[in-house]
């Protein structure tokens, strides 16, 4: 994938004289019979690390799923605990980065050089608001002692008028201690899941970052878009992960 | 280096395999689409219906998830393999949750 040098359009062709080579697009590499396989192949490989992808999250999904079958009140007020409102406002924030991203893609394949380093700048800028918010979403839970480890708290949960906030909207019922207990698997498993989140995040705003250079000298606007569609490609699968984590995480036991 | 019906073969894949390029018009549409679906997510978590809000959670979430796979991830206009791929891939992911779900659901009846 990191054959996006910046060339003329100019046709190369190798070894001709040998007469079994073929003319070719100079990002075409010399292995592939057309342009369009070329693409297909790198198309697919992208599609096969994504599928390896689905498989981490999915682990994380099926353990996250049977824990709250298995500590099913634990995990309800323990959810309690998280904002709907930051929720909802990453979830936003993350889908229109996912739009801007395909808008990128777009302006890649029409060779508009700079519309699409609009885009990705839009992109890299809402990757960083998410992971702004995920902060103050964090530091809240260092706060309250929420982090699983030695410093975990179960007061929230023992005692949950000690937590006035949260108690005035959802009116939590004392867990027993055994239950309370549990919450710390919740809290594990928020950070697991929104923690590797952020972190394919963080790597998808750091390619971010070498494409828009990269875009700026016009690599990308040549006719030679798989790098700009296969990041695409990665960016829009964080985003459904998102999709599936802020419901699971956020909604579902509001009223259980 | 290419037989007839090796012509007629790469004819096929040529047309096939012609770039698709989806327009803004789409893209906005979809994205509005979502952000709607998040808020009539967001909505149905404050309306009390036991057993069926996460129900109709993770059905929405489905819906946003086939609309980003389709449209934004340009599967709807891929080649049949990577349709498969991502067919795969799913599928794969189900029996991953439904089977190691199927057996915990179903040893140790009530005692868990």
């Amino acid at each position: 994938m990191s054959d996006s040098q910046v060339v003329s359009n100019q046709v190369v062709v190798h070894g001709a004289a040998e007469g079994a080579h073929h003319e070719h697009l100079p990002y075409q590499r010399h292995h592939f019979e057309t342009y369009a396989q070329q693409s297909d192949a790198t198309n697919f490989a992208m599609w096969l690390f994504l599928l390896t992808e689905i498989m981490f999250f999915g682990g994380l999904f099926t353990a996250y799923l049977i824990y709250r079958n298995w500590y099913y009140p634990a995990f309800v007020e323990a959810s309690h605990q998280l904002q709907i409102f930051w929720g909802t406002a990453n979830t936003a924030v993350l889908i229109t980065s996912s739009f801007t991203m395909a808008m990128g893609v777009w302006s890649a394949e029409m060779k508009k050089k700079g519309a699409l380093v609009l885009c990705l700048v839009i992109t890299f800028i809402l990757g960083i608001v998410f992971l702004g918010i995920k902060t103050i979403e964090y530091s809240e839970k260092i706060e309250k002692h929420h982090v699983p480890g030695f410093h975990y708290s179960m007061q929230s949960f023992l005692n949950p008028q000690s937590d006035p906030e949260v108690y005035k909207e959802y009116k939590d019922k004392p867990l027993p201690y055994d239950m309370a207990r549990h919450t710390e698997i919740y809290f594990f498993l928020y950070f697991a899941m929104t923690g590797m989140h952020a972190l394919h995040m963080i790597i998808g705003i750091a390619i971010l970052g070498f494409m828009i250079f990269r875009a700026r000298a016009g690599a990308y606007t040549t006719g030679h878009v798989t790098f700009v569609e296969n990041f695409g490609l990665y960016w829009h699968f964080v985003d459904i992960i998102w999709i599936y984590l802020f419901p699971l995480l956020y909604l579902i036991s509001r009223h259980q | 280096m290419s037989a007839p019906h090796d012509k007629d073969f790469e004819s096929i894949e040529q047309h096939e395999h012609e770039h698709h390029i989806v327009s803004p018009r789409i893209y906005l549409t979809i994205v509005c689409v979502l952000l709607i679906m998040t808020g009539l997510t967001v909505a149905a978590s404050y309306v009390e219906m036991g057993i069926f809000n996460p129900i109709v959670a993770l059905a929405i979430a489905a819906f946003k998830m086939i609309l980003v796979v389709l449209f934004f991830m340009h599967v709807k206009y891929s080649t049949k393999l990577t349709k498969l791929t991502v067919g795969a891939g799913v599928f794969t992911f189900l029996i991953l949750v439904g089977m190691t779900l199927s057996d915990y659901w179903t040893r140790a009846w009530g005692r868990w």
